[in-house]
C-alpha cells in the first residue's frame, strides 16, 4: 500500500481524491494536502521542478513510511509535478487514510514538512527578469523541527 | 570512470549535469572538478551541498568504483 509518484503532467487533485477514497469501508478519515504554484504578484511566471529519477521516489518513499508507522495510516497516495509548471496549477497532492482523523491530518502536515525541504526536489522560479533558485525558508526548517521530538502518546 | 550528475543550481553554475570522470576517490574528483572550474569548486563546498554515490547519500571520502554514479545535491525544496 502506500504511493509515490511523479509526474511531468498537470494533474486533477479532485480526481485523485474520489479515486483515494474508494473502497475505504473501514478507514474513516483521510486528510489532503494540495499545493499549488504562486505566481508572486507577477514575478513567478513558471516554476520549474527538477529531481534525482529513482532517488527522489525512493527518498520519499522512505518518509512515507516512516509516516505510516508514526501515526498509524492504513495508506497514502503522493504526488509531485516535475518539470515545468505555471502559477495556479497544483504542484503536489498529499492523501493520507487513517482510522481517526487527528493521525489523518498529522501525517499529512508531516509529509509536506518533509516534502517541503528534506524531499530531493531543486525549484527554479522563472520571472520576467529572469530565473532565481528557490531554497528553504527558515521557517520551512522550523516547520520540519516541528517533528524532531518523539511523538505524545 | 564514474558518472558525475549536478543537480538545481551546481549544473547551472557548471554548465553541464552529467559528464563521466575519471577519479579514483571522492575526494580527488572534487579537487579535480574544482581545477577544472572554481566556480563550480566553491559551489560544491557550500553550505548543504550533500553526495549520493549510486544513490544513496555519504559524508567523507569514499572511493570511486568503475561506473559509480556520483550525484551532487544542493539544498532541496519541493511541495
Amino acid at each position: 500500500m502506500g504511493s509515490v509518484r511523479l509526474t511531468f503532467d498537470a494533474f486533477d487533485p479532485g480526481g485523485l481524491l474520489t479515486a483515494f477514497c474508494r473502497g475505504r469501508a473501514e478507514t474513516g478519515a483521510v486528510a489532503t494536502f494540495t499545493g499549488l504554484a504562486r505566481a508572486e504578484a507577477g514575478a513567478t511566471v513558471a516554476l520549474e521542478l527538477e529531481a534525482y529519477p529513482g532517488f527522489t521516489e525512493a527518498e520519499i518513499d522512505k518518509i512515507a513510511l516512516k509516516a505510516k508507522a508514526r501515526f498509524g495510516l492504513d495508506d497514502f497516495a503522493i504526488l509531485h509535478r516535475v518539470g515545468k509548471i505555471a502559477p495556479g496549477e497544483p504542484i503536489v497532492f498529499v492523501a493520507t487514510a487513517a482510522r481517526r482523523r487527528r493521525a489523518a491530518f498529522e501525517a499529512c502536515d508531516y509529509l509536506m514538512d518533509y516534502l517541503k525541504s528534506r524531499a530531493p526536489f531543486w525549484k527554479k522560479a522563472h520571472g520576467p527578469d529572469g530565473a532565481r533558485w528557490v531554497e528553504p525558508r527558515d521557517q520551512d526548517h522550523a516547520d520540519l523541527a516541528r517533528w524532531e521530538k518523539e511523538p505524545s502518546s | 570512470m564514474a558518472r558525475v550528475l549536478l543537480f538545481g543550481r551546481l549544473a547551472d553554475v557548471a554548465g553541464w549535469r552529467d559528464r563521466v570522470i575519471e577519479s579514483p576517490s571522492l575526494s580527488a574528483l572534487k579537487a579535480r572538478l574544482a581545477r577544472d572550474d572554481a566556480g563550480l569548486g566553491e559551489a560544491l563546498g557550500g553550505r548543504g551541498v550533500q553526495v549520493a554515490l549510486d544513490q544513496v547519500i555519504v559524508r567523507g571520502d569514499a572511493p570511486l568504483n568503475a561506473g559509480t554514479e556520483v550525484a551532487f545535491l544542493p539544498p532541496m525544496s519541493g511541495g
